[in-house]
């Protein structure tokens, strides 16, 4: 059964997610992911008492490697997909207010 | 005999013998996709003209008798989530329309050192989310089995790209079985390694602790000399694992002797279409005709796992995707108020409506107050459903179920309920949760002719035995020369 999330809440996600979203979309999010996150609540069935969490299929931990120096991208090639910059810098707008 | 169809082996050994060339074989693919792909829609950039130049380069080695690597002169095809130097990247995303990559990913580096030509970038779900290549941002790739129909996702331009003979051989991701469940849609073979096989160094990320890089291929010896090709360590991806590649392609014809296939109780259950299940039994008989033992186990987590892979996936993208803000690379919007409106703006306009749904979905369950009640009850479950297939590889070498429970759906299914098709994904999504090598052969087709894989799983870094169990069943059945009609 669809399970509407709360549209505020989705709102607040939004915002978190830096995502503008239409009126529309809002709307449409706060079903299905009410639908989905219904759902997912079976997951409480579960007893997972002890459980320790796993984070990877593959339980590394501290993979080093020697501090070496290689080369890096030259600066024309990373800024080559900019959407906007002066050839030396990325350039975005202004943060700072004029005093 | 035909060029088009033709076993990467069988394309090797004719160049080999100097019968063929591998311009005259590129300039066959090429054609072949000048025809076709118009119906199919499979590829989102053809590399012709770069194609054509590799593949002379490496007529004129192979002329010169210098040594060539194990794909010299084959045609292979690139999901678009890997990062090609030089040539447009998209993730099938209005995000990354134009983005061109300054670097090779892993993969792509160890394709070219092993001489393979690059014949273009495939089609796929926008930032590989999805399981029916419909929420690309730029084309609908059709079945080539039927055009009214998926070839499912996320990979599903490599796969209907190698079954509509457009390549021999494909490059595709799978988080939650995007290469396993396309392959079986389009009757072709496909195969997710083990999580860490494969370097993910230049893959754009989805899911980052589920993603993992395979093979697709038209028969299961192409896909062991895929597989062998880009498998191995590499130090730029730190899950990357350290330990020798098995020459897979050397032992991929030897049976298994006392093979023990499992079966999951679990795995029949009320939603498996019939024509499926039989299509597995049938596949059962075969394994046991050839002398294996099929054994029953049981996966009590299996009926959690959907719920498990749509909490951690989103989880992982919602981060992963925080880069595209509009700054380095990707889509900037023109209209914004500030900087922060620029990245809200810029990623709203960019990304399509099942990219912002998981980045959304992620964001709630890591959010403060929802963590600990969704994200971290997911990594909990996640590691009782490891242990499920743990204790069943106690018991058994591969385990085999459908790849999917039901056939390709047709265009349009799932538009309005995205929860009907993550169910879909039942029975792939727990080798990524897992970490487990998994593979999805050709079985036969439903009466309306629609194909159906089977999936066999094993034990992690079993990928030897899981290449040799499935190249067994290949040769058991007629299934492997099929080709689609176009």
């Amino acid at each position: 059964m669809a399970e509407t999330l709360d549209i505020e809440k989705v709102r607040k996600v939004a915002v978190l997610a830096r995502l503008k979203l239409s009126d529309a979309e809002i709307g449409d999010y706060a079903t299905k992911l009410g639908n989905i996150l219904k759902y997912v609540d079976t997951l409480n069935e579960v007893d997972t008492e002890g459980v320790v969490p796993m984070v990877h299929a593959v339980e590394l931990s501290n993979v080093f490697r020697a501090d070496e120096v290689q080369p890096s991208l030259p600066r024309a090639a990373a800024l080559q997909n900019a959407p906007k910059t002066d050839g030396t810098f990325f350039l975005v707008p202004q943060i700072l207010e004029d005093k | 005999m035909s060029i088009i169809g033709a076993t990467t082996g069988e394309l090797l050994s004719r160049l080999e013998r100097g019968e063929l060339t591998s311009v005259e074989l590129t300039t066959a693919y090429l054609d072949r996709i000048n025809q076709v792909d118009g119906k199919v829609a499979a590829f989102i950039t053809v590399n012709g003209e770069k194609a054509l130049r590799q593949a002379a380069d490496v007529d004129r080695r192979r002329q010169a008798k210098q040594p060539l690597g194990l794909l010299a002169g084959v045609p292979v095809a690139i999901k678009d989530v890997l990062c090609t130097k030089g040539l447009k990247t998209t993730c099938a995303s209005t995000m990354l329309a134009n983005f061109i990559p300054p670097y090779d990913a892993h993969v792509i580096t160890q394709l070219r050192n092993a001489d393979a030509i690059l014949i273009g970038k495939t089609n796929m779900d926008e930032f590989a989310m999805g399981s029916t290549t419909e929420t690309s941002a730029f084309q609908i790739t059709r079945n080539p089995w039927d055009l009214d129909r998926t070839p499912g996702g996320s990979s599903g331009g490599s796969a209907a790209a190698v079954a509509a003979g457009m390549s021999p051989l494909a490059l595709g991701t799978d988080t939650g079985g995007s290469i396993r469940q396309p392959a079986g849609f389009c009757s072709v073979v496909g195969m997710k390694p083990t999580y860490g096989r494969v370097s993910r160094f230049g893959m754009v990320a989805y899911g980052s602790s589920l993603d993992q890089i395979g093979p697709f291929a038209n028969d299961v010896n192409g896909a062991a000399l895929l597989a062998q090709v880009i498998s191995g360590h590499d130090g730029r991806d730190s899950t990357s694992v350290n330990a020798p590649v098995p020459a897979y392609s050397q032992t991929v014809n030897q049976p298994l002797a006392g093979l023990r296939v499992g079966i999951a109780k679990e795995h029949f259950v009320e939603g498996l279409n019939p024509e499926v299940e039989q299509t597995l039994r049938t596949a059962l008989h075969v394994y046991k005709s050839l002398g294996a033992e099929i054994k029953e186990v049981s996966l009590p987590h299996t009926s959690y796992g959907v719920a498990v892979y749509y909490l951690i996936a989103p989880s992982e993208a919602s981060s992963n995707l925080a880069r595209y803000d509009g700054v380095h690379y990707g889509h900037r919007a023109t209209q914004f108020s500030n900087m922060i409106d620029m990245y809200a703006t810029s990623r709203g306009e960019g990304f399509g409506s099942e990219v912002k749904r998981r980045i959304m979905l992620g964001t709630y369950a890591l959010s403060a107050g929802y963590y600990d009640a969704y994200y971290l009850k997911a990594l909990k479950v996640r590691r009782l459903i490891r242990q499920d297939y743990d204790k069943a590889f106690e018991q058994i070498d591969v385990l085999a179920s459908p790849a999917s429970p039901n056939p390709p759906s047709k265009v349009g299914e799932y538009s309005a309920n995205p929860l009907a098709m993550y169910l879909e994904d039942i029975y792939t999504i727990g080798a990524n949760l897992a970490g487990l090598p998994g593979i999805s052969v050709p079985a036969g087709f439903t009466e309306a002719g629609l194909p159906v894989g089977i999936q066999l799983l094993a034990a992690p870094f079993e990928e030897e035995k899981l290449l040799r169990a499935a190249r067994m069943y290949e040769l058991a059945t007629k299934w492997q020369g099929q080709r689609a009609t176009l």
